[in-house]
């Protein structure tokens, strides 16, 4: 069986796929990242980051949506070992 | 409500949906070119309102803000929220991106729970098919519980269908039926408990459902707290009750009701959409995701949105050279008509000088301004200004904006030659207040269309050999000061922490020349309506205080003394007498020498003078001989050449006279008075009176201080419009040097932005913010031009 483990989505390599287990941001950065679809459960894939290497870009629901490093921060992935 | 009422005349449906859905496609693909823009009463959020008639039936669609949510978080949506509960428009029509549907239904599912009839618009099922993601409609709408139509708003397909369904949806004048949905067990029961609180209390009309608020309080919706705190033991009923739900939540969950309740919602959705999405391929790279590995690919990223910024400055200005040659025809034309239909006197100067040449200058920019518009749309619609902002938001973070911000900056002339009136326009899009009203402070400092022919003007003069260097030079000093004094003003007047970067990247996608016409000729009727009113008002204030109250009697009679006086000692001159004997002579002589000079210059044949002037002739081509120092001794006595020089010096004295008595006229007025008295703050720059003048004239429009400088500097007989001449003249003038050049370039670049702009700030902003641009911009140009000024004397530049 694959291990898995959960790591900071900000930790994630490009290409990488994970489900979101926890959204720890609270305040306005945690009401915008969930009504954009950021809750637990969902599937994301990291599509790629801006030339800066941030903000950083996810496919989620079928889009694509950037946030910045410090935001990702608040979200935990479980992604494969 | 008064659902009857309205029911009778006409039927009244919002159009709402997501950002990036297709919800203006829509709009206009309903109500074609039949649409009025208003603003929300009280606020600057749009408000579009058209008009259709469907099988008779008359139908008024209002276009709701684009969100995402329904919180009372950002003016888009407390907009939308208000509207919907204070106007109780018939309907709602949602429309639903049908390849995105899990994120485009969040908004849906507060729209079932606030009660209002919905019927859901299912858009670009096409996109979605060809991405393999196949929609059940039927299904959805069993599943939501409303109608479901698909559509394909670009291509027209479906819009009939939905039109049909308005109808019959508001045949049936529904009542609002708020859908009750579950959000676990803790959140329910606390539901539970302060709905009737509510429905009992007096405070709450009834226009939102109980639940609805109860969910609000729970979520800590400003709005609702606002409310709540005119009843403060009601007030603090509740909110024991959020407070007791927060803190059980929080120890069980570790999550704050409000990420129960969205992750609930998604629940919700994520149930529906597993019976009604197919797809049949798994998620693979589409299309879109494939540009975006090259169009924001680290390193040719960057590389690709500098070609594009650099291809749309190009087309802005190529493509619009001629159709600004043609306004500035026209205007010409005008101001001939006027010039010769009104008699000489103030209002043929107010009507000439004041208000066709200071709107036709305004408005000769429009074809610019259009192209610009134009091209940014492009940007917009295709989706590619998002990726901008997406790679520019790390740099525009550190200084303190928003990766929006880039829109703004851009627009107001960040590539040269844009418009800041709709660049404070394009700060729209920023949440927060801040960091909107930073954007709205630093747009004036870029280079704008307006205040490049002053830089042309002085570049031409001092910095010939550099032109194009120049230019790119203050494009980037312009960028400079812009950021430099955005973080200034986000670390003094305007700190606050960093608004959250939570945005889409919508798909490309190919724009429709309609919606690309639609974008560009809105933007453009906002300029012209604005530009056009408020700078007829300013150019007649202008043109007012550089008229009045004009030189004296004492002093126009003093100069045509001093012409006389200059005439007869000239006619007195013993070697001149064999030519011209009086006044009369005289006037012939200056005929000829206007008529021959013109011909010489223009190549033109010399016209033949009868065989009494040929004594006048010789005089007249001796005098131009002596001016262009190519003497001809064969064709030249002695005499002759003295009085040649006689002439010479005394056409020089009358011009230096008239100059003298445009430059007192110009002193005697309201602006020449003030022009002086900012001499003793502007010498350490080294901007005499005229040049202050120039500037106060630039503060009604930029590209004023062109004209003004000309007309204050101009040489009487010398066309003032013509900025080479006023090249010549600034070189040849001994108070002027690279420096002073140099120093008053960058004095136009930061000093206040013009009145329009001050205006649309206000606008945008409040009196305030607008009254601390001006001071503020004051300021910084000041110093800065100051620091330019004497390190550049003390380099010793400035000689």
């Amino acid at each position: 069986m694959d291990m898995k483990k959960i790591i900071k989505m900000r930790e994630m390599s490009n290409n990488q796929k994970g489900v979101i287990k926890k959204v720890s941001a609270s305040g306005d950065i945690g009401r915008r990242v969930r009504e954009m679809g950021l809750v637990q459960e969902t599937p994301i894939q990291i599509q790629g980051r801006a030339p800066l290497k941030d903000p950083v870009a996810v496919k989620i629901r079928d889009y694509v949506l950037t946030l910045r490093n410090n935001e990702a921060d608040h979200i935990m992935v479980e992604v494969d070992e | 409500m008064n659902n009857k009422k309205t029911m009778k005349n006409k039927i009244v449906i919002a159009l709402s949906g997501n950002p990036n859905s297709g919800k203006t496609t829509v709009f206009n693909a309903i109500t074609g070119a039949r649409q009025q823009i208003a603003n929300y009463p009280g606020v600057t959020v749009e408000k579009k309102v058209g008009h259709v008639t469907h099988k008779g039936r008359k139908i008024e669609v209002v276009d709701l803000p684009g969100t995402y949510s329904l919180t009372a978080y950002s003016l888009e949506e407390i907009v939308a929220r208000d509207f919907l509960v204070n106007e109780r428009p018939d309907l709602i029509v949602d429309i639903v991106d049908a390849s995105n549907l899990d994120r485009n239904l969040y908004l849906a599912v507060q729209f079932k729970e606030l009660g209002i009839p919905l019927i859901i618009a299912l858009n670009m099922v096409d996109v979605a098919e060809s991405r393999g993601i196949r929609v059940d409609h039927q299904q959805l709408s069993t599943l939501f519980g409303t109608p479901v139509v698909p559509i394909v708003a670009r291509s027209n397909r479906g819009i009939q269908e939905l039109l049909d369904k308005v109808l019959e949806v508001a045949q049936e004048g529904q009542q609002w039926h708020p859908a009750v949905i579950s959000y676990g067990t803790d959140i329910d029961q606390s539901l539970d408990e302060i709905e009737p609180i509510i429905e009992g209390s007096k405070i709450f009309n009834k226009k939102y459902p109980s639940r609805w608020r109860a969910l609000k309080c729970l979520e800590g919706d400003s709005q609702i707290i606002e409310l709540l705190k005119r009843d403060p033991s009601l007030g603090q009923g509740i909110d024991a009750i959020c407070k007791k739900t927060s803190k059980h939540i929080t120890d069980t969950l570790e999550e704050e009701p409000e990420g129960i309740i969205a992750d609930h919602r998604y629940g919700y959705i994520t149930g529906i959409t597993k019976k009604t999405v197919k797809r049949k391929i798994e998620a693979r790279l589409n299309l879109s995701d494939k540009i975006d590995k090259v169009l924001t690919n680290r390193i040719i990223g960057p590389l690709i949105m500098l070609a594009i910024l650099y291809v749309i400055y190009v087309f802005t200005f190529s493509a619009s050279e001629a159709p600004v040659g043609w306004f500035e025809a026209f205007f010409d034309g005008l101001n001939n008509v006027a010039s010769s239909v009104i008699a000489p006197g103030y209002l043929q100067s107010l009507i000439t000088s004041g208000i066709i040449d200071g709107v036709g200058g305004v408005l000769g920019f429009v074809p610019l301004i259009m192209f610009m518009f134009f091209a940014i749309a492009i940007m917009e619609d295709s989706g590619y200004m998002a990726r901008v902002a997406y790679m520019l938001d790390r740099i525009l973070r550190w200084f303190g904006l928003h990766g929006n911000s880039v829109m703004a900056l851009i627009v107001s002339g960040g590539i040269s030659g844009g418009c800041a009136v709709p660049g404070v326009m394009a700060a729209r899009t920023l949440r927060d207040p801040k960091e909107r009203i930073a954007t709205l402070l630093v747009v004036p400092f870029m280079n704008c269309g307006a205040k490049l022919p002053v830089y042309a003007v002085l570049i031409g003069a001092f910095f010939p050999a550099h032109k194009a260097r120049m230019m790119f030079y203050l494009t980037l000093l312009s960028w400079g000061f812009a950021l430099f004094a955005a973080k200034f003003i986000r670390a003094t007047v305007l700190k606050g922490p960093k608004t959250p970067f939570v945005m889409e990247l919508p798909p490309y996608r190919m724009p429709t020349l309609r919606g690309l016409l639609i974008h560009t000729w809105e933007r453009t009727w906002q300029y012209v309506k604005k530009a056009g009113t408020v700078i007829l008002g300013f150019s007649i204030i202008l043109w007012v205080m550089m008229t009045f109250p004009g030189p004296s009697k004492e002093q126009v009679r003093s100069f045509e003394d001093q012409r006389i006086r200059l005439t007869q000692s000239f006619l007195a001159s013993p070697d001149v007498n064999e030519w011209v004997k009086d006044e009369k002579g005289l006037a012939g002589l200056n005929d000829l020498y206007d008529s021959y000079s013109k011909a010489t210059k223009e190549n033109d044949r010399v016209p033949l003078a009868d065989s009494n002037k040929q004594a006048l002739l010789s005089l007249v081509k001796a005098v131009l001989f002596l001016e262009s120092d190519r003497l001809s001794k064969q064709e030249t006595g002695d005499g002759l050449l003295n009085a040649a020089a006689c002439y010479i010096n005394y056409t020089h004295d009358i011009i230096n006279v008239g100059v003298q008595e445009q430059q007192s006229a110009l002193k005697g007025t309201i602006a020449g008075w003030l022009g002086q008295r900012l001499e003793t703050i502007t010498r350490p720059l080294g901007f005499d009176y005229r040049t202050n003048i120039a500037l106060v004239g630039g503060f009604a429009a930029k590209e004023v201080v062109v004209s003004t400088l000309g007309t204050a500097y101009s040489l009487g007989d010398v066309d003032p419009d013509k900025a080479g001449s006023l090249s010549e003249r600034l070189k040849n003038n001994p108070d002027w040097n690279p420096l002073v050049a140099f120093t008053l370039i960058i004095f136009t670049m930061l000093y206040v932005p013009c009145i329009v702009t001050v205006i649309m700030i206000r606008r945008e902003s409040s009196w305030k913010w607008a009254g601390f641009s001006i001071g503020f911009n004051l300021i910084v140009a000041y110093f800065v031009a100051l620091i330019i000024s004497e390190v550049g004397a003390a380099l010793g530049l400035g000689v």
